[in-house]
């Protein structure tokens, strides 16, 4: 399983980068940690004529807190995140590193990166539930400098995003953090691709919750926003009660596709359950606000 | 590293500490693909996209015109290279299986073209460019497409796909038996298709040596000598002209103990080219295209008197085996042994059962470890737990009921095999004695939302049997028997040749204690070399729990001889009688007289260097051969698994395990506790999370480790091993075979755990894996037949 | 025209320049090219976790780099563990505990180990359990390789609260 041939560029900066893209044309692709797009080309699925490695790239790993935001850049590996004890972090955003701990295994980890996972945009890829969770902004470089794009518009189908075949997401910006937040995941070992997973983000106001967030993973070509969940938990008691029918309204409002792992009926059983899950957890854990 | 003994003077019986250990942790074993060869050819093959079809055209011009590319190769270039395996009964339809595809192919993945490049990644280059027309025909995939009207014809031997139909057992009084019966139970029991997946895939180097006049093979192969017979036979070469040398091989599990079409393609392009040429196997072939194994169904009757006693027994069992012999051991190996061995450590009545082999559009099935093993005590097991609640009885005590007893060995069962003595029950009763002193009874009673349960199993293995057992299969080539080799050097150190072929088992270590302890000299001064035919003599390989019994067996009885020429020049030279030496802790002494004595050193180099000063020797040097045949034994085990299952999500995981095994003398219980847990391991792979699954198409569904689900240190538990010694009196060492004891248990002890764990809810799964989804279903309370998912 | 890239790197101690070709992977280029076959590639596709090494320290697949983008780069294989005839003391737990039967994936496991053993943790089983599922094995069951790094894991840490001479 060897891969096919393809040009090898190296780049030091996000502007270089995106000229040679735009240089080398669709076919390039832009390597970054490598943990998605090489096993593919291993296959020979993936054949791009170009790789423009980016891993050269100075000034995109890190994490920084601007206001309400949590600015992620890049190129910082998920072991950064999943190991920061930074207050910025931790204060809102608790959620991002007890959710990099889902993320394969430590290897995996220590060479895969954010932007990479958002540029990927697989459906159950941690840093895109999480996106949709936090309202991300995606900020990409582009021939004409840079431009934000919010997370419900950058994921449009299965491994699609919004964005150009020359631009490089430079930074994600998670937003709106939340004293209480929960990922959850079911897969059948360690470290594989969920079957399903639930997010949540909420804050707790006078013993209700508040700004509702509920995003949903391996139900659909991308992650999925639940609105409709959403509502059912805004402004209720945080209790089983309100758990359970969020999860219900979860299960029912989704159209996930049979595979070898289940059919739709053992998804939504399975939402319905992480759904819960989540919540509960969340609730547990706080972020520390 | 220290090789002292725990008990002095005797090595059988230690946790000695392995002699391959340093080379693998330093990273300096010698795996095929690590043999340096910097200009070898480098082979990629062209495989079929589809299950079946007649192919049509194949063009080649592109590939041959890329950059390194040396040949593109057809089945014709190379002469049609074939080999059948034969079984010489009536029953059996031989199948012809080309090393490449010649006019149709009959699987996904099966090799078509062979590219040879000057490396793989160019010849991957060349293979994409290899165009294969290739006219679909529909294909038979399952053992539910049988009975088909228009049943697609893989073999036109066999038009109605049974390559072999065994009636191995009849019994006229059987039906009477079953209509008295108070109980009968008729069931159907299916275990889903598997793959062995070692963790080096097929691999081999293949060159022509001018000098030796001989094709030069290094392969990752189970059983050298085998290779070199089918090699031979392929090519038209007589077997001098190949040497076959397996170095280390990383995993075997059955997947290489036959012929691999490929290794006779790198062999014949070798030899037509006078150049070597290499082969890796990479991951996606290994799932896809090797040999799979264990897609069975069986369907039963058994019944049960009043008290829980099997008195009458019947199974149909059929066998999807895929779409060709395998070589040597030809598709009737997993029929023949499921219809052979069903009954187990279970006194079962009156018995009959029919096992048939089918093929199908799917890879071939080679003797994956268990061998059938797995399947029929899934089913044994299941009829005792079933039984068991019928009747109202404690699981335990139904098995207590219907083992053989210690005061019956020997046992003769009405499958024709006499059961040697066993601890069948003592066994049974120390795994659920563990099984309380482990609380899991407590655990079970847990109220924190996950559902728990116990499984526990009783069983036999077969092991070691050599070729007087081995011909009544009717084999063309009938494995059996061990031929060893000991040479002590000038310097007192011991060369031990063996025809076996360790692929992890430790066989280094074990044969070393063994023959250590007859020579009365260190493990450290002995050396064992296996996997080479032009290094040993003519022998079987490691395969069938049997290299410890037989080969280290032989190599005992050659060390016994070695030992009397030791004390025969000693005696010379102490002026005594041989039979007054005896060999002690590196010495030849007198007995009775320590003081006169002589270091076996010393007697080496007077043997090699001054034997003119012996004159009572007829013979020189100090060489001495050896062999075992034995008829064959039965170790025995029982296991208990602990699950959890988890209602929210289906997950079902084994959070701990019991093994109580007896395997007779443990030579190493550091290696026999690594081979139960091994297997172990494999055994819970099959039961939850491996299977081989296809499109309605045959499109494998499964060809990479993301999607075929070898499991992680997180879904294996620890596993607590207990060992009960009944030595063996066929053996030289008294020791029995157990290497794959551990994945025959496995899968019936989780599969009776999870029933049991759903138990509340009328749970009554016969069949693996399980998925969660099933799970889920029986929580739901569907019935029995919307539970299963299909899969082709 | 093969896309050919010169490309300086440190392995195990020793500085190499080789000219490779852009698709060859870490993996390949050790083994081939560097003549280190220790790692050893049992999928090429990142799952297995044969081909560990570590790449600046961390615990990389060598299957899932390309050698040009080890360019500039500290690698140590399993090759750099032992001090000529004595196996360093994860190596010799792996013997002690029986974590290895046909040696295949053992190079991998001790990578991943020493990678992890280098964040000095706390030793604790389940973590321990969690790391080492980042490999497969078919031979051992992994109980051995759990126990190996268990204990070299407690070794380590009570050599360093001992204080090292």
């Amino acid at each position: 399983m060897k891969p096919a041939s393809f040009e090898y560029h190296r780049a030091y900066t996000p502007e270089e980068v995106v000229e040679m893209l735009t240089e080398l044309g669709e076919e390039a692709k832009i390597l970054a940690g490598g943990q998605s797009l090489t096993p593919m080309m291993n296959f020979r699925l993936a054949r791009p004529s170009a790789l423009v490695d980016v891993n050269t790239v100075a000034g995109l790993d890190y994490i920084r807190r601007e206001g309400d935001e949590l600015c992620v850049g890049a190129l910082t590996r998920h072991r950064a995140l999943e190991t920061s004890t930074a207050d910025d972090v931790h204060d809102g955003f608790g959620l991002l590193p007890r959710a990099a701990r889902w993320i394969g295994h430590y290897p995996i980890r220590s060479r895969g990166t954010v932007g990479g996972s958002i540029a990927h945009s697989d459906p159950t890829a941690e840093w895109c539930l999480l996106a949709r969770l936090y309202d991300a902004q995606v900020v990409v470089q582009g021939p004409g400098g840079r431009r934000a794009i919010a997370s419900e518009d950058w994921f449009t189908g299965f491994l699609t995003t919004s964005g150009e075949p020359n631009e490089m997401v430079v930074e994600t910006r998670f937003g709106r953090p939340r004293a209480h937040g929960a990922l959850t995941e079911y897969a059948r070992r360690r470290g594989d691709f969920a079957i399903a997973a639930a997010a949540v983000a909420f804050d707790v106001v006078e013993g209700r919750c508040r700004d509702v967030s509920i995003v949903l993973g391996g139900v659909a070509n991308e992650p999925l926003r639940l609105p409709e969940a959403e509502a059912t938990v805004e402004g209720a008691a945080p209790e089983e009660d309100t758990w359970a029918a969020a999860a219900r309204s979860a299960a029912e409002v989704i159209r996930p596709a049979s595979d070898l792992n289940g059919d739709d009926h053992y998804r939504r059983h399975l939402v319905d359950t992480l759904t819960r899950r989540a919540f509960v957890e969340a609730l547990e854990t706080g972020t520390g606000r | 590293m220290t090789t002292e003994p725990d008990k002095p003077q005797r090595w059988v019986g230690n946790r000695l500490p392995r002699r391959e250990d340093p080379r693998m942790l330093r990273g300096s074993g010698r795996f095929v693909d690590d043999i340096p060869d910097p200009h070898a050819y480098h082979l990629a093959f062209v495989r079929s996209s589809v299950a079946s079809g007649r192919i049509t055209e194949i063009v080649t011009d592109d590939a041959i015109a890329l950059p390194g590319v040396i040949a593109v190769l057809t089945s014709a270039d190379l002469g049609h290279p074939c080999l059948t395996a034969v079984l010489e009964r009536e029953e059996f339809v031989p199948t012809t299986m080309p090393m490449l595809a010649m006019d149709r192919v009959r699987y996904a993945g099966e090799p078509i073209v062979a590219v040879v490049a000057e490396d793989r990644y160019l010849a991957e280059d060349a293979a994409d460019n290899v165009w294969v027309e290739i006219a679909e025909t529909p294909a038979v995939l399952s053992l539910d497409d049988l009975g088909r009207p228009d049943l697609p014809v893989i073999h036109d031997a066999a038009p109605d796909g049974v390559l072999v139909d065994l009636h191995m057992f009849t019994d006229d009084l059987l039906d009477d038996v079953l209509a008295s019966a108070p109980l009968v139970l008729e069931e159907t029991f299916r275990s889903g298709r598997v793959t062995a997946a070692p963790m080096e895939s097929r691999t081999c180097r293949a060159d022509w040596r001018d000098r030796d006049e001989q094709l030069v093979l290094e392969v990752s192969t189970q059983v050298p000598h085998q290779v070199r017979s089918g090699v031979a036979q392929a090519l038209g070469l007589p077997e001098r002209k190949v040497r076959v040398i397996a170095p280390d091989v990383g995993g075997g599990f059955g997947q290489k103990c036959v012929v691999g079409r490929e290794e006779v393609v790198a062999a014949a392009i070798a030899v037509r080219m006078r150049h070597s040429v290499r082969w890796t196997e990479d991951r996606q072939e290994n799932l896809i295209a090797s040999f799979h194994g264990r897609e069975q169904e069986y369907r039963v009757r058994a019944g049960f008197d009043a008290e829980g006693r099997l008195v009458g027994l019947e199974a149909d069992i059929r066998c999807n085996i895929g779409a060709y012999s395998v070589y040597p051991f030809s598709c009737a190996v997993e029929p023949l042994m499921a219809a052979t061995e069903l009954p187990g450590v279970y006194k079962v009545g009156r018995y009959a059962a029919r096992a048939r082999g089918f093929a199908s559009n799917k890879p071939p099935t080679a003797p994956y470890r268990g061998v059938s093993r797995p399947q029929i005590v899934l089913v044994m097991e299941r009829l005792m737990d079933k039984a068991a609640r019928e009747l109202g009885l404690d699981r335990v005590e139904i098995r207590r009921r219907n083992t053989i007893q210690p005061d019956e060995f020997p046992y003769l069962g009405p499958n024709g095999i006499t059961y040697e003595t066993g601890s069948y029950v003592e066994a049974l009763e120390l795994c659920a004695e563990q099984i309380d002193e482990s609380g899991w009874p407590e655990q079970c009673e847990r109220e924190d939302g996950l559902l728990r349960g116990i499984g526990i199993v009783n069983f036999s293995e077969r092991t070691a049997y050599g070729t007087a057992t081995m011909g009544m299969r009717k084999m063309q080539m009938t494995p059996g028997f061990e031929v060893s080799h000991v040479r002590m050097d000038a310097s007192g150190d011991v060369v031990v040749t063996s025809g076996t072929c360790g692929h992890g088992q430790g066989h280094e270590t074990t044969f070393a204690q063994i023959v250590a302890d007859v020579l009365a000299i260190s493990p450290d001064r002995i050396k064992l070399r296996q996997g080479d035919t032009d290094v040993t003599s003519f022998g079987w390989g490691t395969f069938a729990s049997r290299s410890l019994v037989i080969g280290g067996g032989s190599a005992a009885v050659a060390a016994h001889r070695l030992a009397d020429q030791l004390r025969e020049v000693a005696a010379e030279m102490l002026e005594a009688e041989p039979t007054d030496i005896e060999l002690v802790d590196g010495h030849a002494q007198i007995r009775g007289a320590s003081d006169a004595r002589l270091s076996i050193d010393d007697i080496a180099a007077t043997v090699h260097f001054r034997s003119h000063t012996l004159v009572q020797r007829e013979e020189q040097l100090l060489e001495a051969r050896g062999s075992a045949d034995p008829p064959g034994m039965f170790s025995n085990a029982a296991h208990a698994a602990l699950v959890e299952v988890d209602p929210g999500t289906g997950d079902a995981r084994v959070v701990d395990y019991i093994v109580v095994e007896d395997c007779g003398v443990v030579v190493n219980p550091m290696i026999v506790d690594g081979q139960v847990r091994g297997g172990v391991a494999q055994g819970i792979g099959s039961a939850l999370y491996e299977e081989m699954s296809y499109s309605p198409e045959g499109q494998p569904l499964t060809g990479t480790f993301m999607d075929y689900m070898v499991p992680t240190a997180s879904e294996i538990p620890r596993v607590a091993v207990h060992h009960l010694e009944t030595p063996c009196d066929q053996t030289e060492t008294g020791a029995k075979g157990m290497g794959e004891g551990g994945t025959i248990g496995a899968p019936a002890a989780v599969l009776s755990a999870l029933n049991d764990a759903l138990s509340d809810y009328g749970a009554d799964i016969d069949f693996v894996p399980v998925r969660p989804a099933h799970l889920l279903a029986v929580l739901e309370g569907a019935s029995d037949s919307e539970r299963r998912l299909e899969t082709a | 025209m093969k896309d050919q890239h010169l490309v300086s790197l440190t392995v195990n101690g020793r500085e190499h320049e080789l000219v490779v070709e852009s698709r060859k992977t870490l993996a390949d280029v050790l083994r081939d090219d560097l003549g280190l076959t220790g790692t050893h590639l049992g999928c090429e596709h990142g799952i297995c976790g044969a081909c560990t090494v570590l790449v600046d320290g961390e615990p990389v697949r060598s299957c899932l780099v390309f050698g040009v983008q080890a360019d500039g780069r500290e690698v140590r294989t399993v090759e750099s563990l032992a001090d000529g005839d004595e196996l360093n003391d994860l190596q010799q737990a792996f013997s002690r505990h029986h974590g290895l039967q046909c040696g295949f994936c053992t190079p991998g496991f001790l990578m991943l180990g020493e990678a992890y053993l280098s964040t000095d943790p706390e030793p604790d089983r389940e973590e321990v359990r969690e790391v080492v599922s980042a490999n497969l094995c078919r031979c051992t069951g992994y109980q051995g390789i759990v126990d190996a790094v268990c204990e070299v894991a407690e070794m380590r840490r009570s050599k360093d609260s001992e204080g090292t001479p």
